[in-house]
């Protein structure tokens, strides 16, 4: 029977699929969808940009608008990936330049960007509008400098927690006197201090600046100035909060902030003076969410400002805000839905703090929204996980990082494998997961058996054999990324459970006991998986193939294997298996 | 513990048809746990914990006091970005004699008067260090002024950089001047020495 039901409908049925789950299913029922759907999908995610090629996405999706790239895997953050492994972001901007014209949007995430890579942007995209780069590295103020100078329609420059080379603080003033469009600007992880004038000039001619997130170089009593601008802010990060304590200072800032009624979002909070805290009190009430991160302020001023943002959902603070500070979170923001405790003094040997698994137990009991937490303490316990666990069945991610590798619950000495278990069996919805402490195959047994729905696993110090490995793999059905660090995981459960790796976005094994010989297996055998064995040392074929491999990174991908590898990474395929014997 | 996951283990089946001449053992029987020569297996080679093999005992050995530990790599797991930010930070303000301009710098970054000279060369691009009879001047080579290093401290004074230890400098500094020599000569150097202007 034919088909004749118009294109243009099917193409505007279409236009309201934003998720691209369902985007790929409509593209699966036929042959005519799959074309109508591949020339209206605007927005492209690439989570890991080494499983694609820049060409294959181009051929298939010809007008995309927006492209959201990942690069390096997430332990990248704690330097367990070493410098120049990859994730270039150039030979994409360069495909894109040519092939997408209208290109609006640009997300990227872990990769290394250049300064020439920013000045292509700046120059191909005559719409372009937003530019996301996080975590990113390799550019330099000038990269930015042509980004404000050629951008005449950009609304969004956010910078976030990316290392940019300072090499001056003038690319400011490269946005051009009729540039109004700012929208949202971010650069809180600027060294240097930008012209004061130049972002004054600029936030006075943007009427529709909604999120302004300062760098630490701008002081506090250029704040007032700058919040009377842009009164019609959402979002807000202060440079470093301190001053000589002035009641004029004081009173002018109160003042500014005060009119700011729309105010959503507060952070910055570097080398914070507690007297100007109270400056802040008349947008309390509005915030929803918090970044005291920087914040290294005592327990009771927080407490203080905390109990005053009754409409909290999102609150992020170092672990000086202790355990009492916990429980009076609990008791005044009934709305929370993330907490993240970030810890003040990693490195000590001894707790600095009275931060405890108490604090948050309090909040697990208090809140009853909760259901995203990241918590570093220095001890723990299996009644309390099992409370946690009791009292928030529907937390989505649970990171709990106790310091001290391979702690027992410190009540009764035992590992915390039911602690966690609680946790996966009670939390049906939990997508996310890291674990810590003293940990045994039992737990990872639990977490195959209840965590249906997990989709990313980061393990450390933990386990006794394969079988905790085999476990995750076999029983994790929704699983996507798995990052283990250090952990008694060997060869058998890996090759046992190669399939799986095809339905994951990566898997991650440093520190291991996989051998160079499994790895060589695996990446023969498997064709559509990058087998990355990264490894610092000579040759891993100068050793028995027994030994173990420093670090392993295994990829589904339709690109093939890489071709911008250093020395030191090398891809397992069938060439390997004849170059390595 | 041990005996029953074993025998989990072996009734496992490849996945597909992946034949593989690695033979299935016991956990603990060496099938896992390979000798590590030179690799970075060690969190228990890498930091000061009586941890010796694996054993049941591992739990209450873990508990016992411990003294300081040696880092390891990537734990806990902070991100750089984060650490970096947390360190504390002292920007101050440098003036020079004769220039319209300010500048900040963050006394942090340096860990010496020397670093801290450098720092002015790379700011002030006129400016060069010399030596001049063992010691060091900051001179501006287009006309040969010379300027002495001088900062105001908690109490308000103006003095001599230098003279006090690097940290107890970085402490009470407030702000910077580089001041021309000619008219560096009221100020007294905080301990008494023979040159006022030198700094070591």
């Amino acid at each position: 029977m034919a088909y004749s039901f118009p294109e243009e409908v099917l193409e505007h049925v279409f236009s309201f699929l934003s998720s691209d789950k369902d985007r790929n299913a409509v593209s699966l029922v036929c042959k005519s969808w799959y074309e109508i759907e591949r020339w209206c999908r605007r927005r492209i995610f690439v989570g890991n940009c080494y499983a694609v090629s820049p060409e294959i996405v181009i051929r298939r999706f010809p007008e995309v608008r927006a492209v959201e790239i990942k690069g390096k895997p997430h332990f990248a953050d704690f330097n367990l990936v070493p410098e120049e492994w990859g994730g270039y972001v150039y030979p994409w901007i360069v495909a894109m330049s040519a092939a997408y014209p209208l290109l609006e949007e640009i997300k990227l995430k872990r990769m290394v960007v250049t300064d020439e890579s920013l000045e292509l942007i700046s120059k191909s995209f005559k719409n372009f509008k937003v530019l996301v780069l996080s975590s990113c590295e390799g550019f330099t103020t000038d990269g930015l400098a042509s980004i404000a100078a050629n951008c005449r329609n950009l609304r969004e420059l956010d910078l976030r927690e990316s290392d940019v080379e300072d090499l001056s603080g003038h690319w400011l003033s490269h946005f051009p006197d009729n540039y109004t469009s700012l929208v949202s600007l971010n650069m809180s992880c600027l060294g240097s201090e930008v012209s004061f004038s130049a972002l004054e000039r600029l936030v006075a001619r943007s009427p529709n600046l909604r999120t302004l997130r300062l760098n630490r170089a701008v002081p506090l009593e250029k704040l007032p100035n700058l919040i009377r601008r842009a009164p019609q802010l959402v979002e807000f990060g202060t440079g470093a909060y301190s001053a000589e304590i002035r009641s004029d200072i004081l009173s002018n800032l109160a003042e500014a902030f005060s009119g700011c009624k729309q105010l959503k979002g507060l952070s910055g909070f570097w080398d914070v003076v507690p007297s100007y805290l109270p400056a802040m009190y008349s947008v309390c009430s509005g915030i929803t969410s918090l970044n005291l991160s920087y914040a290294t302020i005592q327990s009771p001023d927080l407490v203080k400002l905390v109990s005053q943002c009754k409409n909290l959902q999102r609150l992020w603070v170092l672990d000086y805000i202790e355990d009492s500070g916990l429980e009076a979170l609990a008791a005044s923001c009934k709305d929370l839905q993330e907490l993240r405790v970030f810890p003040s003094d990693p490195f000590g040997a001894e707790p600095n703090v009275s931060l405890t698994e108490q604090g948050l137990v309090s909040v697990s009991a208090g809140c009853p929204k909760l259901r995203s937490v990241l918590y570093f303490c220095r001890q723990m316990s299996n009644v309390a996980l099992i409370a946690i666990a009791r009292n928030r069945p529907e937390m989505i991610r649970f990171r709990l990082c106790i310091i001290e590798p391979r702690a027992p619950d410190y009540l009764t000495l035992e590992p915390l494998d039911t602690g966690f278990g609680a946790i996966v069996e009670n939390c049906k919805q939990l997508r996310r997961l890291s674990l810590s402490g003293l940990l045994t195959d039992r737990v990872f047994k639990y977490i195959g058996t209840h965590a249906k729905k997990l989709e990313m696993l980061s393990i450390a110090f933990a386990g006794d054999s394969d079988l905790g490995l085999h476990h995750v793999l076999s029983g994790c059905e929704s699983l996507r990324k798995l990052e283990i660090r250090d952990c008694p995981f060997g060869d058998k459960a890996l090759l046992a459970n190669a399939a799986k790796l095809e339905t994951m976005r990566s898997l991650w094994m440093s520190s291991c006991s996989v051998s160079f010989g499994a790895c060589k297996l695996l990446g023969q055998k498997m064709p559509r998986l990058n087998v990355e064995v990264i490894d610092e040392r000579d040759p891993p074929d100068s050793r028995p193939e027994s030994c173990p491999v420093e670090r392993l990174y295994v990829y589904r991908t339709v690109a093939g294997r890489r071709v911008d590898m250093p020395h030191f990474v090398y891809t397992m395929d069938e060439d390997a298996a004849l170059r390595f014997s | 513990m041990s005996m029953d996951t074993g025998n989990d283990l072996q009734g496992l089946e490849y996945s597909g048809s992946l034949k593989t001449e690695l033979t299935l053992a016991l956990p603990g029987g060496g099938g896992a746990e390979t000798p590590t020569s030179g690799s970075k297996r060690g969190f228990s080679e890498t930091v000061d914990l009586n941890l010796g093999t694996r054993s049941d005992d591992e739990a209450s050995v873990v508990t016992q006091t411990h003294p300081p530990k040696a880092q390891v790599v990537g734990w806990p797991p902070v991100r750089s970005y984060r650490r970096s930010m947390m360190k504390s930070c002292k920007f101050v303000k440098v003036a020079v004699d004769g220039a319209p301009y300010l500048r900040k710098l963050d006394l942090e970054t340096y860990s010496s008067y020397q670093e801290l000279l450098s720092a002015f060369e790379d700011m002030f691009t006129c400016l060069t260090i010399c030596d001049v009879m063992n010691e060091k001047k900051i001179m501006d080579s287009a006309n040969g002024t010379e300027y002495v290093p001088t900062y105001e401290d908690k109490d308000g004074d103006w003095m001599l950089v230098g003279d006090v230890p690097w940290k107890m400098f970085v402490e009470s500094c407030k702000r910077l001047r580089l001041m021309k020599s000619s008219e560096a000569m009221g100020l007294a150097p905080k301990t008494s020495s023979s040159k006022g202007s030198s700094i070591n």
